[in-house]
Parts: structure tokens; C-alpha cells; sequence
């Protein structure tokens, strides 16, 4: 028994050594609950909320475009997509059974549905069908009881009212690229588009708002169990354009009866572009919505440049719509006087070279007046000859041209007026006197946009360095209020200057020789002062291949010209500018003043008849802005 | 003194023995079962399916062999040890060649009715088997080498066994519990020393015996946040659960970590930080003395006993339980890397209820038949 004993006493040392090493594991284990749950506690609390909280963008309501009285040019609009939630579903094949009743569903909508319900989790709605008519919404709204899993989603796209008509002006949006995430997070969201053009883009950081997040409690596997807080966003501002939309209209209608033209209505005193047309125009809804490589190709390949907004983005040779800048150049310089008079031949020769006047069989003796009213080119090479192409390219820059005029949309091209330093720089030869003299009748190297001449003009009636604008930060236009003038830097040119110039284009119009007499305006007031241009036909591309490599001598003369036309009105207080260039218009023989002056006749008319100043009580215009839902709630913010 | 009191045992009336049970441990048993069921059915978002319900109908299955075992005569027990240790070895066996494969592994056998993880068994098998050899053994035999050498194979046989189903916890545990046995029994130091040398030598071997998923399992505990959405992201998660419940916990259904599913087998190996999210420091804390409660109940069994059969038999149980504690516990603290070991009387697990009850059975026959004396080898 002693033996027992022993083995009992040497079990009973072992089993203390054994409970000793227990209570030592339990301490180390007690030990490290204490860190995890005492000591680190904090820490691990923050990430079990970053675990379950999730925090989800709330992509604000686009704001809308608005005319100048308040006619919405984009808005939103709400669509409808039938989505399938699987996990409420029963069984599938009866559900669709019964939805093919209701709308139709092809054989391969259904595998697609089936295979992306495969693919994610349960609880992720799957889309049936995207934009349902509203019969079919209608149809499937009173089944959805019936249907388990099966609920309609709302959507927003984008909805331009006017479509093609303000495409260029208000542009369209088109889902987010990689290059323009700017940090903003709400660009990340799959659903959110981005101003890709025209005010669209321009005011896009108006337009776009702020995000609101939601807070919410995921689980695992990203479901959402429940909203924990909420932070709306902040809509984005209303912009108000400086369109006119009756105009608008009005201008888009009566360009559509030429093949391509870029027309732009400005109130020259404001500064507002009350209309810009580039015609033809394209429709934006297909750019929100995702373009077929087709339509693209077939819009990109059009001649007459859908895509382009001709008016800020189309450089032509202003031709003889340029001599205004000439006459009042020369004026300023004194190398001229109304009373100099010059003698046309039909030509200038001038070195080695002949220069010719359009009218063959030249104008005779004649002075400025005169020169401008019948648009005689000799007698513009012989003042640009005086003048000089320095002062002459001074004077054009500050009419406007050779640079960016700083239209409030993208894609605006600078035109070019060609100096002494360009010519080296580009192409390494001196100046030539003979490149000054083509440059007097606005030919040559010299390109200008549509809504550089109508700025030129602007400025020309204001003496002031008129910026044209497109966005109206002050809001929008009350009803019979009276714009404010623009806040435009005088021009420093001679009041008797412009006076001279302004006459001479007054003669174009209307007294009987000018070039343009057809087409003067016969309503008493109304009348309208302006120049006429035809302009050789001159691509955007090869302007650039010009611009690189050629001199300015070898450029061809291509027989089918652009007719140019740039006016203002009325004749006594000058107040809206227009100018119109019409693609290929001088193959009718005519020029500018056949094919463009009419236009710009028209819509001057139009937009004087328009004017509140002016407008007979009772007479219809603008009766716009009895329609209290395109009215915004805070117009300009 | 022995003489007198050697036959009580065997005359002990179903009264007499009912008295002998330590009701206290009892109590402690269901107190903890309960507490499990309580987390499980926070676990099921507040629901007593799918687990808690069935847990309960286990529970309450498993009580009647926890008392039979406890009233069954010790020399039964006794006699029967190696026959016990013989038919969990076979289900081991029998698992390995016909078992199917759950969670990846090849752990379970299915017998019809319920489906047996006969490695859990084996745990209390063997402290029996064991229980009986050294019982036998006098103090001179166990010096002596050729007398470890059968127990030894006892514990190897079917810790390889199970080592290739592939189960490393449990294996791990069966080691551990026969080395318990050794020493406790007596064995001297220096062969644990030698024991030690070897496994060292098969380290490197065995580490080519390891799955993929094991060795993984490894760097991961010696890097857990090397890749927090791989093979990281359990023990990760399992620690913000645990370090998220603070000092109160975040109370009763209330566990984001478990409820929102980050918490992997939230229900089984892993249902401790459940329970430690929802009742904090304090009840994980709470747990474990009652753990450490229980474990001190079997040593005072196990000592108080007179047959050296009981006492290793108790001590065995006992330390057995505590194992599983520790190695639970710790692994979902980031403390040992993941092996898969249930936390007794908590974890979803039928098998496991059963043999954990089983064990208890066996701890209170100790305390019912403690002047029992037993004879021969």
C-alpha cells in the first residue's frame, strides 16, 4: 500500500503542476480578452463600423437649361425599367409566363435575365426591361401584385424639349470618362452623366449639384439590412441662357432652307446671343443614351458637319464683310478721308502681280461711302496698301478678331489675322505688300467665325468691346423689363468713324446700288444696315494644313463660295446684330447678298417685331411665361 | 481502511449513487448548454432555427448517456475501456475510408440516422483506454520504456488517423490529452523531454504532411492582416467582433460582426466572439470561469477518488475539457492559428454535445463510485 501511496501522492503533484499550467492558460487567455476588449477595444469598434456602415452617394437632380424666359431646354424626365428581384421571385417561368401577357418578352430576354440572375446575388435587382412605354408601365403596374419579385424602378434621363434646334447651344451629357473623374465622388456613380458640349459642359459644375450620402448598415455580402442617417445633396442651379427660344425657332426654321449655315442673333447692347444656329444640327438624346457606332459615323461623316457648331467653331474667310475693319483702320491711321477718292479699273496691278475687283469691269472713280455700299475690292487694296497690315491687324483685334471671343461653350476657335511675325513663324518667309492687300479684302490668311462677325458689328454699333455671352448669371429676363447694357469697355474708336462705316453700310442695304438692296427691310423703323461677303470655300482641316505649311499666295481659289452676310438694325438705334454665313451659298452666283442677307433680313425683322420696346400692345410674341411649369422655383440660384 | 471500504462502491443502491453525483456540476453543465442556446439564438437574428431549437433537442438527448455513464458501475467502465477505445478507433477508421467530405474535410460518418464526427469521441475513449493501462502500470513500469511504447501507440494511431482526414485540431488535442494522461500518470520528465526531441524531428516532415489550407492557415496566424480579404479575413473579422463588444458588449441581438454574417461559422467554431460581441468582456469573462468552475470540479472528483482508474480517469476528463477550451478560445483570439475545434456545451454540433455529455458522464461516475475499488490489470 505504500506503493499506492507514493503513486497517489506523486499523481496528486502532478495533477497541482497540471491545474497550475491551466490557470496559467486561462490567465494568458483572460489576458488577451482584456487587450481585444478592453485596451483595443476603440479600435476594433471603429472597424466593425466601417464593416457594417456603408456610406452610399446620392446623385442630386440635374438642374435644367432655361431660355431666357424660362422655357426649359433640358430637363429631366422620369423613366420607368421593369426589374425582378430573385429572391422575392416564386417560381420564374411563371412569372415571365405572365409578364409576356403583359408586355413583350422575347425568348432571349428571358435567358439573359435568367443568366444574370445566375450571376449575382439574390438580392440585386435584375432588369427586365429597360424604358417602358407608359401603356406598358400602366399594364404592368396593376399586375404587379400579382407578380412576386417582380416591381417597377424609376428612372431619370436627361430631355432636351427642343432637340436639334438648341443642340449646339445647350449640348448634351453622356455618361462619365475616365479622364473627367475630378475628385468629385457623384461623378463615380454608375448612373450619373457629365455635360459633354455646349452649356452642358460649360456650366456642368452648376448644373451637376452636390451629392447627398446615405448612411446604411450592410452586411456581408453588401445587402443593405437598413438606413441609418441620411444627408440630402444639394440640387444643382438652373441656368439661364441668354437664348431667346422664340428666336431660336424662328432662326432654325428659316436656315433649314439652305443645305449648311451658321446664323447667330446678338443683342448688341447686352451682349446676349438671343439665337445661334448652326445648321443642319443633330439630335442629343442618342448621345445621353449611348450612340450606335453607325449614327456616329454617319453624323461624323456628314459634309456639313452636324456635330460642328459652325457659328463659334467654323473659321472662314470673312471676304469683303471684313472691309468695315479696313475703312475704320484707315480712318484711324488718317491715311483716308471720306472725301479720298480712288479709281477702280477692275484691277490694281501692284508689282508683278494683278489684283483684281470682283466687277470686271471695274467701279470708276469712287470714295469710301461709296466703296463700301458696292463692296469694291480695289479700292480696298489701295487703303489695306495705306493702312498697312500692322494697323490693320490692331484694328481687327480689337473688333474682335484673330482670338478667342470667350463665348461661355466649348469649342470656340480663335479665326486667325495674319501678322508680320505669324507669317515668319510659320512659315519662315518675310511679309509680302501683296499679302496686305488680299488681307484688305478679307481674303488671304484671314479667318473669322460667324460670331466674330457679328461681334465685329456689335462692337461697330456700340463703340464698345462687346462680349457675346451665352449664359445669363443675373437670371432670367422679366417680362417687359428693359435689359441692362452690358458692362463693355469703350472701344476708343472716333464716334465720327463708326458713324462713317455704319453709313456706308447703311448704303449697302438700302439705297438703290448697294450690294444688298434686294433684300433691305420695307417696314418703317425696322431697317437694317449690313455688308455682304463671299468667302472662298475653306475647310476647317485645310485651314489647318494652310496655317502649318502653305504660303499664303497658294491657296486655291475654289470656284463654289460661301455667302456671308453681316447686319444690324434698326439703322437709327442700332440694337440687334446678325451675321449668317451660308456654306457653298455663293454657287448661285450671288454671293452674300443673294443667298445670307436675306436671312439676316428675316431674323432682324423677326427680332425687332420680338422686342418688348417695340411690340404693339396685343400683339403676339412672347407669350411665353404664362406657363408656370417651366417657371424654376429660384431663377439664376 | 482500503479492505473495509473496498465493496461500497459495488453495493451502492440507484439512490445511493444519485446522492453521489455532484449536482453542483450538473448545474454547471446545464447552465452553460443554456447560455449556448441563448447565443445561438441571437446568432439566427433572434430565431430558434435553425440552430438553437436542435441544439436543445441534443442537449436534452445527450443528458440521458451523460447519466448513464455516470451510473454504470466504475468496473464496468473499467473493464470495458479498451473496448471503447476499439470501436471509436474503427468509427476513426471507418471515416477514413468511408466518410463522406464536409467542409472540405473528410470528418464525418453517416450512420442513417445522425451523422457521427466520431474524432470527438475518441478524445474520451482514449483517456479511458488510457486511464486503464496506467491504472495497471506500478510505479516501477512506467520508468521503463517498453512499457510507454503500447500507450504511446494508443495516442499516435489514431492522432495520424485523424491528422488525415484532415483534422489538425482534434489531432492536436488527442495528443495533447494523451501527454496529459503521461504525466499525470507519472511517467518520468525526461521521456517527455525525449518526445519532445522527436516531434521536433518530424516537424519538418510533417509539414509536408500538411494540406494547402493548413499550411496557409499557419502564415496567416503568423500574418493575419497580410491579407485581410483572403485567407486573413476570418481571424480578422473574429477579432473586431471580439474587440468591438468592449467591456458590456453591445448586448443581446444587438452583435453587428455576427448578425451581418462577417463572422465566419458564427454557430460553431467561432461562436465564442458571437457571445463575447454581444455580452462583452464581461461575458466571455463570465464563460470561462464557469469553464474554469467546471474543470476544478473534475480535479476534485478526480482527487478525491481512491481508484488510481478514477483519479486518471477524472484528471483526464477534466483537462480534456479544458483543452478544447483553450484551444477554442485561442484561436479565435488570433492567439494559435485557425484548426477548427468546437467550444464545448456552446458550438452547433451534435457529436460534439454528445461526447462533451459523454465526458461528464464519465466525471461524475468518478464522483458516484469515488470508494469504489478496482483490481487487476
Amino acid at each position: 500500500m505504500r506503493r499506492e501511496v507514493l503513486r497517489h501522492r506523486l499523481l496528486t503533484r502532478r495533477a497541482a503542476i497540471l491545474a497550475g499550467g491551466q490557470a496559467l492558460l486561462l490567465a494568458a487567455i483572460g489576458g488577451r480578452m482584456y487587450q481585444l476588449q478592453i485596451t483595443e477595444s476603440d479600435r476594433y469598434t471603429v472597424l466593425a463600423d466601417e464593416n457594417r456602415i456603408s456610406l452610399r452617394l446620392l446623385a442630386p437632380q440635374r438642374a435644367r437649361i432655361l431660355d431666357r424666359f424660362g422655357i426649359a431646354l433640358a430637363d429631366n424626365r422620369q423613366n420607368y425599367h421593369l426589374v425582378i428581384i430573385p429572391e422575392q421571385a416564386g417560381d420564374l417561368t411563371a412569372t415571365f409566363d405572365a409578364l409576356g401577357t403583359l408586355i413583350e418578352l422575347g425568348e432571349t430576354d428571358r435567358r439573359r435575365v435568367l443568366r444574370e440572375i445566375r450571376r449575382k446575388h439574390s438580392f440585386v435587382p435584375i432588369m427586365i426591361r429597360a424604358n417602358l412605354s407608359w401603356e406598358e408601365m400602366a399594364r404592368v403596374e396593376v399586375a404587379v401584385p400579382e407578380l412576386p419579385g417582380v416591381s417597377i424602378d424609376q428612372g431619370v434621363t436627361r430631355h432636351y424639349p427642343f432637340g436639334e434646334t438648341t443642340a449646339h447651344v445647350v449640348g448634351y451629357v453622356a455618361a462619365v470618362s475616365e479622364q473627367e473623374l475630378d475628385g468629385d465622388p457623384l461623378l463615380e456613380l454608375p448612373d450619373v452623366r457629365i455635360g459633354k458640349s455646349g452649356v452642358e459642359k460649360s456650366q456642368d459644375a452648376d448644373l451637376r449639384g452636390t451629392a447627398g450620402t446615405s448612411q446604411v448598415e450592410v452586411n456581408a455580402l453588401g445587402r443593405v439590412v437598413r438606413e441609418l442617417a441620411r444627408v440630402p445633396g444639394k440640387p444643382g442651379r438652373d441656368v439661364v441662357t441668354s437664348l431667346d427660344l422664340v428666336m431660336q425657332e424662328f432662326v432654325t426654321r428659316r436656315c433649314s432652307a439652305e443645305q449648311s449655315v451658321a446664323s447667330v442673333l446678338l443683342d448688341a447692347v447686352t451682349g446676349d446671343v438671343l439665337a445661334l444656329v448652326s445648321s443642319p444640327s443633330f439630335d442629343p438624346v442618342p448621345f445621353s443614351a449611348g450612340l450606335t457606332s453607325a449614327m456616329w459615323q454617319e453624323l461624323s461623316n456628314d459634309p456639313r458637319k452636324p456635330l460642328s457648331d459652325k457659328v463659334i467653331a467654323g473659321v472662314y474667310p470673312p471676304g469683303s464683310a471684313f472691309k468695315p475693319v479696313v475703312a475704320a483702320a484707315a480712318l484711324t491711321a488718317g491715311v483716308l478721308t471720306p472725301e479720298t477718292s480712288f479709281t477702280c479699273p477692275g484691277y490694281l496691278q501692284f508689282g508683278n502681280t494683278t489684283f483684281h475687283c470682283w466687277r470686271h469691269g471695274g467701279h470708276g472713280t469712287l470714295r469710301l461711302r461709296d466703296a463700301i455700299k458696292k463692296s469694291c475690292d480695289v479700292f480696298f487694296y489701295e487703303t489695306a496698301r495705306r493702312v498697312g497690315i500692322d494697323r490693320l491687324a490692331a484694328m481687327a483685334h480689337r473688333f474682335g478678331f484673330g482670338a478667342l471671343l470667350g463665348i461661355d461653350i466649348p469649342g470656340e476657335r480663335p479665326g486667325l489675322i495674319p501678322t508680320r511675325g505669324w507669317k515668319l513663324g510659320t512659315s519662315g518667309a518675310a511679309w509680302t505688300q501683296g499679302e496686305t492687300l488680299i488681307a484688305g479684302i478679307g481674303q488671304g490668311s484671314v479667318l473669322a467665325t460667324p460670331l466674330q462677325l457679328a461681334t465685329m458689328v456689335a462692337r461697330l454699333v456700340t463703340g464698345r468691346a462687346v462680349s457675346p455671352r451665352l449664359v445669363r448669371p443675373e437670371g432670367l429676363m422679366l417680362p417687359g423689363a428693359s435689359p441692362a447694357p452690358g458692362d463693355f469697355p469703350l472701344l476708343g474708336l472716333h464716334p465720327r468713324i463708326t458713324a462713317l462705316v455704319l453709313d456706308g453700310m447703311n448704303a449697302v442695304v438700302n439705297e438703290q446700288g448697294g450690294t444688298a438692296y434686294a433684300a433691305r427691310i420695307l417696314e418703317p423703323g425696322f431697317a437694317m444696315g449690313g455688308k455682304s461677303g463671299t468667302s472662298q470655300v475653306h475647310r476647317i482641316s485645310d485651314y489647318e494644313r494652310s496655317r502649318g505649311t502653305r504660303k499664303v499666295r497658294q491657296i486655291p481659289w475654289k470656284q463654289r463660295d460661301h455667302a456671308l452676310f453681316v447686319a444690324f438694325a434698326p439703322v437709327g438705334a442700332p440694337r440687334y446684330v446678325c451675321a449668317t454665313v451660308v456654306e457653298h451659298g455663293g454657287a448661285t452666283g450671288g454671293g452674300g447678298s443673294a443667298v445670307a442677307a436675306p436671312i439676316c433680313r428675316d431674323v432682324l425683322l423677326e427680332a425687332q417685331r420680338r422686342d418688348p420696346a417695340r411690340r404693339v400692345p396685343g400683339e403676339n410674341g412672347v407669350a411665353v411665361l404664362d406657363t408656370a411649369g417651366n417657371r424654376p422655383g429660384t431663377p439664376g440660384g | 481502511m482500503a479492505g473495509l471500504s473496498s465493496d461500497t462502491g459495488h453495493e451502492l443502491s440507484l439512490v445511493g449513487k444519485l446522492g453521489g453525483v455532484s449536482w453542483g456540476l450538473v448545474l454547471l453543465v446545464f447552465i452553460a448548454a443554456f447560455f449556448g442556446i441563448a447565443v445561438l439564438y441571437s446568432a439566427a437574428d433572434g430565431n430558434m432555427q435553425p440552430w438553437a431549437a436542435t441544439q436543445m433537442i441534443r442537449f436534452g438527448i445527450a443528458v440521458v448517456p451523460m447519466i448513464g455513464a455516470a451510473l454504470l458501475g466504475i468496473r464496468h467502465w473499467f473493464r470495458a475501456a479498451y473496448w471503447v477505445y476499439a470501436v471509436a478507433l474503427a468509427l476513426v477508421i471507418a471515416v477514413d475510408l468511408r466518410g463522406f467530405v464536409g467542409m472540405g474535410a473528410r470528418r464525418w460518418i453517416d450512420l442513417g440516422v445522425i451523422q457521427l464526427q466520431p474524432s470527438s469521441l475518441l478524445n474520451i475513449a482514449l483517456v479511458l483506454a488510457l486511464a486503464r493501462y496506467f491504472h495497471a502500470r506500478s510505479d516501477q513500469d512506467i520508468t521503463r520504456i517498453r512499457y510507454l511504447i503500447p500507450p504511446a501507440l494508443i495516442i499516435v494511431l489514431p492522432a495520424a488517423l485523424i491528422l488525415k482526414q484532415p483534422d489538425l485540431g482534434t489531432a492536436i488535442l488527442v495528443v495533447m490529452s494523451g501527454a496529459a494522461m503521461f504525466f499525470v500518470a507519472g511517467v518520468r520528465l525526461r521521456f517527455f523531454a525525449l518526445m519532445a526531441l522527436a516531434a521536433a524531428a518530424t516537424v519538418p516532415a510533417g509539414w509536408h504532411f500538411l494540406r494547402d489550407y493548413q499550411k496557409n492557415r499557419i502564415y496567416t496566424f503568423l500574418d493575419p492582416e497580410s491579407d485581410p480579404l483572403g485567407a486573413g479575413y476570418h481571424i480578422l473579422q473574429s477579432k473586431i467582433a471580439l474587440g468591438s463588444g468592449g467591456f458590456f458588449g453591445r448586448g443581446f441581438l444587438n452583435g453587428s460582426q455576427s448578425h451581418l454574417s462577417f463572422l465566419p461559422e458564427k454557430q460553431t467554431d467561432f461562436i465564442f466572439t458571437t457571445l463575447a460581441e454581444e455580452f462583452g468582456f464581461i461575458g466571455g469573462l463570465g464563460l470561462l470561469a464557469l469553464y474554469a468552475l467546471m474543470v476544478a470540479y473534475g480535479f476534485v472528483i478526480a482527487l478525491r477518488c481512491r481508484s488510481h482508474f478514477g483519479r486518471l480517469l477524472g484528471l483526464g476528463i477534466a483537462t480534456n475539457f479544458s483543452l478544447y477550451v483553450f484551444i477554442n478560445t485561442a484561436m479565435v483570439m488570433g492567439l494559435i492559428p485557425v484548426v477548427g475545434v468546437p467550444l464545448p456545451l456552446i458550438s452547433y454540433g451534435g457529436t460534439a454535445m454528445l461526447a462533451v455529455m459523454f465526458g461528464f458522464g464519465l466525471l461524475l461516475n468518478v464522483a458516484v463510485h469515488r470508494e469504489a475499488r478496482i483490481d487487476g490489470a
